[in-house]
C-alpha cells in the first residue's frame, strides 16, 4: 500500500505533504516553547515568592499534565489518525488510576 | 493428535509440546494443565463437603480445613477457570479473527509456562510444611499471622503465575487489534472474541494491582517490610483495596469470556444471527468498564462510612442492567431459531436460569445494608458458586465439547456429554441452592464445622450429595474423553454442521499455518454468508505465498522455569544459608534465558508456497 502511493505520488500531494509538514513543525515549535514557559512557571513557583504548598503541589501537578497532553498530542502524534485505540486504552486507564487515586485517599482509615 | 503422537514417539513429542510456539499446542497445554488443576480443586471442594456433610464431623481437623479451603479456591479461581479459559481462547480466537498465530506466540508460551510453573509451585506447599491456610483472598492481618511458609507460597506462586496471566492478556490484547484478517472489523467480530477482547483489557488494567498488593505481601513476610503492619505504622486496609481493585475485574476476566462462548453455542444451535449484536457488544464493553467501580461491595462491612457504601452499593447494581440486556439478547436469539438439542446448548440452556438466580442474589448482596447480615455467611457462598460454577464452569464445559473437535478432530460423544450435564446440573442445584438458605440461618463462611440441633443438618447433607453428583458428572465426562480419544474417529471442517464463524472454515485440526490464504469477511458471522450462497469455503483475501512462522523455541520454559528456583530461595531465604543463593541463581537463569533470547536472530521459518499447493487441506502435517 504504502509502498504504492509513493510511486504514484503526484506533485500536488508532495505540495500537501509539504505544506501539513510545515504546520506540524510550527505546532511542535510553539508547544516547545509552551513548555519551556511551564517548566519555568514551575521553577518559580517554588523558587521566587512565598507560595504555600497546598498551592505549589496540585498547581505543578496540573502544569505536569498539560505538558504530557503536549508530549503526548504533538511530539507523539497522538492526534493523528490510527491512535483511537491506544487513545482509548489511556483513557480507560487514566479513569481506573483516578478512581484507585481517589478511593485511597478518601476512604481508607487505620 | 494422538495419531500423530504415535507416529513420532513419547520424547519427540514432548520435546515438541515444551518449546512449542503454535497457539493451537499451547491450547492443548492450558487444557490438559488446567484440567489437572481443576480435579485437584475438585478433589479439595469433596473434601470440604465430606467434612461438612454431618455436624462435629473430625474427618479433616481445622487446620486441615482451612488449607483445603484456602487451596480449593486458590487452585479453582487461578489455576483452573482462567487456564481453561485461556485454553479456549488460545484454541478458537486466532481462528475466529483469520490470523494465522496471535501477535507474539513467544510470548504466548512464555505466558502459559509461568501459570504453570506458578501453580507446581503453590501445589508443592502440600509436601513441605502445609498449604496457605489464610483463604484465597488472604488478608493482610491474617496472612502475616500465619506461621511457616504456607503464605509465601500463595504469594510467590499467584505472583508468577499472575506475570504469565498479565502477559497471555497483552497478547490477546495486540492480537485482536492488530491481526484481524481483510474485512473483520471490530463490528464483525464474533462475540468470544469481543469479550476476550473485554477480558483481556481488563486483564491489563487489574492484574497490576495484584502484582503490587502481593510484592507488598512478599516484602513484609520475607524481607522485613511493614506496610500492612498497623503496629509499625502500616494500614491492613491497603491489602483488602488492592486485592478487590483486582478481584472483582477478575470475576469479569472469568464470566465476560464465558458470556461469550455462550453467545456462540446459542447463536449456532439456534441457528439463528445472535440477537442484538450491537447492544450485545455494548454491554460487554460497560461491564467491563463497571467492573473497575464496584470493588468496595466485597467490604461494605469493612467501616468505609455509608456514603462510599451507597455509592459502591448503587454501582454494583448498575452492573445488572448491562448483564439483563445480555440475557434478553440470548433469549430472544432462541425466540424463533430452529433449536438443536446438542450438549453445549443444554450447558447454554442451563446456564441462563443459573446465573440469573447468582445475579439477583449479588444484587441482594449488594445492598449494603442487607450486606451486614449476609457478609461471610454460606449466602456469599452460594451466591458465588451460581455465578461462577453456573457461569463459568457451565461455558467452560459447553466451550470443550463445541470446540473438541476443532482442538483435536474428533467429535465427544454426545449421550455421555448429555449423561454429564445433567448429573452436573441437577448436582450443581443441590449443592448451591441450600447454601444461601444455610448462610440465612446464620451458618458462616469458611467455618470447619458446625453442631447438632441448629437446623443446619439437612442442608448440608444435601449439600454434600450435590457435590457427589458433580463429582460422578466429572468422572463421566473424562470417561467420555477416554472413549473418544480412543475410537479417534476424524470428522470434516464443521462437524456440528452450523458452524457461523471463520474457525469452521478450515479442518479440525487446522494445519500449523491455520489458513493456506487468510480469508476475506464480508460480514457478521463470515462463514454462515459464504454458506448460505452456496460456497463451500472462504474467499482468499490474498494470493497463494509463502507463510512466515515462528521457530519453536525452549527459552520460555527456561524463564519460567528460572523465576521457579529463585521462588524457592526467596522463600527460605530468611531461615538457610543456602536461600540467597538459591533466589540469586534462580534470576540468572531468567535473565540469562532472556538475555540469550535478545542476543540470539531468530527469524522463524517460511513454509514454501510449492509445499503449500502440494498439500490437499485435509491431513496436513501439523
Amino acid at each position: 500500500m504504502v509502498k504504492g502511493q509513493i510511486e504514484t505520488e503526484n506533485r500536488v500531494q508532495v505540495q500537501y505533504r509539504l505544506e501539513r509538514n510545515k504546520k506540524d513543525m510550527r505546532h511542535q515549535f510553539i508547544s516547545f516553547l509552551l513548555m519551556i514557559f511551564l517548566t519555568l512557571v514551575a521553577f518559580m513557583a517554588v523558587g521566587f515568592g512565598n507560595f504555600s504548598a497546598k498551592f505549589v503541589i496540585p498547581f505543578i501537578l496540573v502544569l505536569a499534565s498539560v505538558q504530557v497532553g503536549f508530549q503526548l498530542y504533538y511530539f507523539m502524534h497522538m492526534s493523528n489518525k490510527g491512535h483511537e485505540v491506544p487513545a482509548l486504552f489511556m483513557y480507560s486507564a487514566v479513569l481506573v488510576a483516578l478512581v484507585m487515586i481517589i478511593a485511597f485517599i478518601t476512604i481508607i482509615w487505620i | 493428535m494422538s495419531s500423530y503422537a504415535q507416529k513420532r514417539g513419547f520424547l519427540a513429542t514432548l520435546w515438541d509440546y515444551l518449546t512449542t510456539v503454535d497457539h493451537k499446542k499451547i491450547a492443548v497445554l492450558y487444557l490438559v494443565a488446567g484440567g489437572f488443576f481443576f480435579v485437584l480443586g475438585g478433589i479439595e471442594a469433596i473434601l470440604i463437603r465430606v467434612q461438612l456433610a454431618v455436624p462435629n464431623n473430625d474427618f479433616l481437623s481445622a487446620d486441615m480445613f482451612n488449607q483445603v479451603m484456602t487451596m480449593h479456591g486458590t487452585t479453582m479461581i487461578f489455576f483452573a477457570a482462567m487456564p481453561l479459559l485461556f485454553a479456549l481462547m488460545n484454541a478458537v480466537l486466532p481462528l475466529q479473527i483469520g490470523a494465522r498465530d496471535v501477535a507474539f506466540p513467544f510470548v504466548n508460551a512464555l505466558g502459559f509456562w509461568m501459570f504453570f510453573f506458578g501453580g507446581i509451585f503453590l501445589n508443592l506447599s502440600w509436601f513441605l510444611g502445609g498449604a496457605p491456610d489464610a483463604g484465597w483472598t488472604s488478608y493482610a492481618s491474617l496472612s502475616l499471622a500465619s506461621e511457616g511458609k504456607r503464605i509465601d507460597f500463595y504469594t510467590l506462586g499467584i505472583q508468577i503465575s499472575g506475570f504469565g496471566t498479565l502477559m497471555a492478556g497483552i497478547n490477546f490484547l495486540v492480537t485482536i487489534i492488530n491481526m484481524r484478517t481483510t474485512g473483520m472489523t471490530f463490528m464483525r467480530m464474533p462475540m468470544f472474541t469481543w469479550t476476550t477482547f473485554v477480558a483481556s483489557a481488563l486483564i491489563l488494567f487489574a492484574f497490576p494491582p495484584l502484582t503490587i498488593s502481593i510484592f507488598f505481601l512478599i516484602f513484609d513476610r520475607l524481607f522485613g517490610s511493614q506496610f500492612f503492619n498497623v503496629e509499625m505504622g502500616g494500614n491492613t486496609i491497603i491489602w483488602e483495596h488492592l486485592f478487590w481493585i483486582f478481584g472483582h475485574p477478575e470475576v469479569y476476566i472469568l464470566v465476560l469470556p464465558a458470556f461469550g462462548i455462550f453467545s456462540e453455542v446459542i447463536s449456532i444451535f439456534s441457528r439463528k444471527r445472535l440477537f442484538g449484536y450491537a447492544s450485545m457488544v455494548f454491554a460487554t464493553v460497560l461491564i467491563g468498564f463497571l467492573g473497575f467501580m464496584v470493588w468496595a461491595h466485597h467490604m461494605f462491612t469493612t467501616g468505609l462510612g455509608p456514603i462510599a457504601n451507597a455509592i459502591f452499593a448503587v454501582a454494583t447494581m448498575a452492573i445488572a442492567v448491562p448483564t439483563g440486556i445480555k440475557i434478553f439478547n440470548w433469549l430472544l436469539t432462541m425466540w424463533g431459531g430452529s433449536i438443536k438439542l446438542t450438549t453445549p446448548m443444554l450447558y447454554a440452556l442451563g446456564f441462563i436460569p443459573s446465573f440469573v438466580i447468582g445475579g439477583v442474589t449479588g444484587i441482594m448482596n449488594a445492598a449494603s445494608m442487607a450486606d451486614y447480615q449476609y457478609h461471610d455467611t454460606y449466602f456469599v457462598v452460594g451466591h458465588f458458586h451460581y455465578t461462577i460454577l453456573g457461569g463459568v464452569v457451565f461455558a467452560i464445559l459447553a466451550g470443550l465439547h463445541l470446540y473438541w473437535p476443532k482442538m483435536f478432530g474428533t467429535m465427544l460423544n454426545e449421550t455421555l456429554g448429555k449423561i454429564t450435564f445433567w448429573l452436573f446440573f441437577i448436582g450443581f442445584h443441590l449443592t448451591f441452592f441450600v447454601q444461601h438458605f444455610l448462610g440465612l440461618m446464620g451458618m458462616p463462611r469458611r467455618t470447619y464445622t458446625f453442631l447438632e440441633g441448629q437446623g443446619l443438618e439437612t442442608g448440608n447433607m444435601v449439600s454434600s450429595i450435590g457435590a457427589a453428583f458433580m463429582a460422578v458428572g466429572a468422572i463421566v465426562l473424562v470417561i467420555n474423553i477416554i472413549i473418544t480419544s480412543v475410537k479417534n474417529q476424524k470428522v470434516g471442517n464443521d462437524p456440528w454442521e452450523d458452524g457461523r464463524t471463520l474457525e469452521w472454515s478450515v479442518s479440525s485440526p487446522p494445519p500449523h499455518y491455520n489458513f493456506k490464504q487468510l480469508p476475506l469477511v464480508r460480514g457478521i458471522d463470515a462463514y454462515w454468508i459464504e454458506k448460505m450462497e452456496g460456497r463451500k469455503e472462504m474467499t482468499p483475501a490474498e494470493p497463494l505465498g509463502d507463510i512466515h512462522m515462528p521457530n519453536s523455541s525452549f527459552i520460555p520454559f527456561m524463564i519460567s522455569f528460572g523465576l521457579f528456583v529463585a521462588a524457592f530461595g526467596a522463600m527460605y531465604r530468611p531461615d538457610y544459608s543456602w536461600g540467597l543463593p538459591v533466589l540469586v541463581g534462580g534470576l540468572v537463569i531468567t535473565f540469562g534465558s532472556m538475555l540469550i533470547r535478545s542476543l540470539k536472530d531468530d527469524h522463524g521459518h517460511y513454509i514454501k508456497k510449492e509445499e503449500l499447493m502440494d498439500d490437499s487441506d485435509k491431513g496436513v502435517q501439523a
